[in-house]
Order: C-alpha cells, then sequence, then structure tokens
C-alpha cells in the first residue's frame, strides 16, 4: 500500500540551513548536507529545501547546494524560493534536485507551470500555495511569503495549477502556519478532495496527533514539518511508529 | 564501463551518483557507438513514452540497444526505461515500445487513487534475480508515474506493487533488470540494486 509521507522542511540561507537540525552531534549543523543526511537517515521519506537567500548571488550559491545534496542524498528532494524562470527550473533539476516548488511565479505567471510540466514533466513540478481563510467565502491565495493578498479562490486555483500540469499540490495554511495548532483540516480536505494529485499539508503542526489529523480528516497525501524535527521534540520513527499504530501507512522499515 | 544513455528524457545525474558510490566506470552518452566499449547499459528515464521512442529512434539508438539486450547484455532499465520495454502503451492513443517483454502500458485510472502514483510504496518480491540479494521480502521503493504495465509474458515479473491495480514493478532475465521506481532515490534498498548491478557488471 502506498505509504502516507513524512516530509522535513528546511530553511536555507546563502547556502546554509537556518532552519535545520537544532543540535550538536552533527559535524556542522548549517550543511545541508548533514542536515539531509540526518533526516534520510532517520527516515524522512523526502525533503524540502525553501531558500530565503536575497543576496544577488543567491542562483549560483543555490545550485552548489543542489548538487551537494544529490550527491549524498538518495531520497527525493524539492527545492524552492524565488524559483521564476523556465531557467531557474532548468537549472535546478539539472543539479540533481528531483522537484521544485513553485508560488508567487507560478500565481503572477501561470503559463510557467505549463511549460516546465511540458518540459520537465508534472513529476517534479510542485505548486506551493499559501492560504488564508476569507470569513465565509473559503480561503484566499496570498504572495511574496503571506505578504501579499489576492482574490484568487484557493480551491479554484489549486483546480487550475492541475490542469495546468502541477504534479503536486504544497499547501499551507497562513492562518496556522507557526501556531503550533494543528493543520487547518477544512482547507486541506477541500483541496485534497478536490484534485486528482498528491497534496502535501503543511502549516500548524505541533503534535503527532495534528499529523494524524492531517492525513486522515484532512485526507493529505504527506504532510511537512519544519520546528518539531528541528528542535527534536519529535522523531521522525515515533511519528511514523504512532501513525503505524493507528492504522495509516508508513514506510517503517528502511 | 557502464553507460548511462542520454536521449533527452530527464535527470541522469542522481543515477550516476547512485553508480558512482560503487564504481568509477561509468558515463553518460548519447552516442550509441559507445556500445562497442560497454559491458552494462542504464537507461533511465522520466516524461512521454512516445518522445522517449522518437528520440530514441532519431539518436539511432533502437536497433543496437535492442540487440544490446537480446544479445544477454547487462541492462538496467529505470522508470520510463523500465516502460519502454514492453510493446507499446496507450499514451495519446498507441506508441511503440522496445517490445522486450510483451505488454501494454496503460494510465491509471481508479477512482480515488490519485496520478501520479507518488510516494513510497511497498514491493513484493515474486522471484529471486541475482539483482535483487540482500532485499527483504516486501522492502519500500520510491515511486512516481502516471502509467503501468499490463504483463502478458509473466515469466518476466520479479516484483509486483499494488494501486488500486496490481502490477509489475520489477522486471528480470538474465543479465536484464528493470524497475518502475527509482532505485536511486529509494534509500538503502535501492542502492543495493545499484550495488548488485554494478557488482555483477564489474566482478
Amino acid at each position: 500500500m502506498l505509504a502516507k509521507r513524512i516530509i522535513p522542511c528546511l530553511d536555507v540561507k546563502d547556502g546554509r540551513v537556518v532552519k535545520g537540525v537544532n543540535f550538536i552531534n552533527l559535524i556542522d549543523a548549517g550543511d545541508p548536507v548533514e542536515n539531509g543526511r540526518f533526516y534520510d537517515s532517520e527516515g524522512a521519506d523526502e525533503l524540502v529545501f525553501l531558500d530565503i537567500t536575497a543576496s544577488s548571488d543567491r542562483r549560483n550559491i543555490l545550485l552548489h547546494m543542489v548538487k551537494d545534496v544529490a550527491e549524498t542524498v538518495h531520497i527525493p528532494f524539492t527545492v524552492g524560493g524565488g524559483i521564476r524562470t523556465i531557467d531557474d527550473v532548468r537549472t535546478i533539476l539539472e543539479n540533481g534536485a528531483d522537484k521544485i516548488s513553485m508560488n508567487t511565479a507560478a500565481v503572477q505567471n501561470p503559463g510557467i507551470i505549463h511549460e516546465s510540466a511540458r518540459r520537465f514533466g508534472s513529476q517534479c513540478i510542485l505548486v506551493a500555495i499559501d492560504a488564508k481563510k476569507d470569513g465565509d467565502n473559503g480561503w484566499k491565495v496570498y504572495l511574496h511569503g503571506g505578504r501579499t493578498r489576492t482574490e484568487i479562490d484557493a480551491v479554484e486555483w489549486a483546480k487550475r495549477a492541475e490542469a495546468l500540469g502541477a504534479g503536486e499540490i504544497l499547501l499551507t495554511s497562513m492562518d496556522r502556519d507557526g501556531t503550533r495548532s494543528g493543520y487547518d483540516l477544512e482547507l486541506t480536505k477541500a483541496i485534497s478532495g478536490t484534485v486528482g494529485i498528491p497534496v502535501i499539508a503543511s502549516g500548524g503542526v505541533g503534535t503527532i496527533e495534528h499529523m494524524y489529523e492531517g492525513l486522515t480528516m484532512g485526507m493529505a497525501d504527506a504532510v511537512l514539518a519544519a520546528s518539531i524535527f528541528h528542535f527534536r521534540e519529535i522523531s521522525i520513527r515515533e511519528v511514523k511508529e504512532s501513525l503505524n499504530k493507528k492504522g495509516v501507512p508508513v514506510r517503517l522499515k528502511w | 564501463m557502464i553507460t548511462v544513455i542520454d536521449y533527452g528524457m530527464g535527470n541522469l545525474r542522481s543515477v550516476v551518483k547512485a553508480v558512482e558510490k560503487y564504481t568509477g566506470r561509468v558515463r553518460i552518452s548519447n552516442d550509441p557507438a559507445s556500445i562497442k566499449d560497454s559491458k552494462a547499459l542504464i537507461l533511465p528515464g522520466d516524461g512521454a513514452f512516445g518522445m522517449a521512442m522518437k528520440h530514441l529512434d532519431e539518436l539511432k539508438w533502437t536497433g543496437p540497444l535492442k540487440e544490446f539486450i537480446h544479445g544477454g547484455g547487462f541492462f538496467l532499465g529505470i522508470c520510463l526505461g523500465f516502460q519502454l520495454l514492453f510493446s507499446s502503451s496507450e499514451e495519446f492513443g498507441f506508441s511503440r515500445g522496445l517490445d522486450i517483454i510483451q505488454g501494454k502500458v496503460k494510465r491509471f485510472s481508479l477512482a480515488g487513487y490519485k496520478v501520479p502514483h507518488m510516494g513510497w510504496n511497498n514491493v513484493a518480491i515474486r522471484d529471486k534475480s541475482k539483482f535483487l540479494e540482500g532485499i527483504p521480502g516486501d522492502p519500500y521503493f520510491y515511486f512516481i508515474h502516471s502509467y503501468y504495465p499490463e504483463i502478458e509474458d509473466r515469466t518476466w515479473m520479479l516484483g509486483e506493487v499494488d494501486y488500486g491495480v496490481r502490477f509489475p514493478c520489477i522486471v528480470g532475465k538474465g543479465n536484464l533488470i528493470a524497475a518502475q521506481f527509482h532505485p536511486e532515490k529509494s534509500h538503502n534498498w535501492g542502492l543495493k540494486i545499484i550495488e548488485n548491478f554494478t557488482g555483477l557488471v564489474c566482478s
């Protein structure tokens, strides 16, 4: 049976992990490769690297990191953050990333989803959606890391992204992000129940129970988490053993 | 020498890197003349079946590749490189395959099952193979695909997986092995297949 995926997310700045595993037995706690290797050995099913570099040579730094990670980590990894052009997509994939994630650029220029899916295959094109509840009117899409509101309905946008060729949706609830009060299950279910492509739930996880809820009530295919893994409050193995006991299919042996 | 065939269908880097863990004798080539000094060929690939066959035809790989396989050369097919071994695909109507294994590649269309089939699924190993030595009976491997094969000649089947429909995901005979999943992305058990393959080629 297809396993539900548990995916740690790492923030990267200037080629260094800034929100990574917070502990001392890594040789270099800021090294993306070391972090990748750690999560890989812990049983992570995939990794997401989110680039938050603002400097002008961001691209070269990023490509260097992608190359290093690809050489050592033998589970799939996604790179997101600031990807704007087909050329960005191409070079990141050529340097060894398995998937790329687009957010703002995809909304501003939806054609890039279609074009990159056509050239590189839907399997490597993730569309990330940051959504926030809009009273009784469902959820609206936000851009620029949640700073810019749009009038786009999140469920409609997810459907459109699928039609344009996205292979997967990475869905973050702006209401829940950072709150540790659990995923927005209503939002996750609304989108996962509507699209025919996998949905990764993100934003708000604080406990294993939240992950269980996201994968069952929220109907997510995968759950993404950052801080609970980085601060080693919960290990991936604990998450998986607990989910397994509750009947959620997970990859337990590796 | 192990040659990874570059026919413009996706990322070769992670495959090469995985092979390089076990041997330095690996290269990428788009030239069928490289067969002459190749002991093994690896056919990876993502994307469209029809386009892949077109590229193999244009680069003049199709004939030499089939000859190499029929002649008992070491061959590893991955993902699209696994599907291409079958007779045909129904992608965009009909596309002819390499026709090494009788069978047809079809698109998933089951209610309640998302497409692509993406993530880790456990494989039932159905038959022994020298390429699968040291791998447990129900290992998880990483899949990402929208089409699956319906096999006619089941003597090729080494492993099966269930995604609403059961289908062969590892096939092999003699010196050939091919997998629908990505061994290079499947952690320890995936790497074990690559280790076994390179070990047998280089021994």
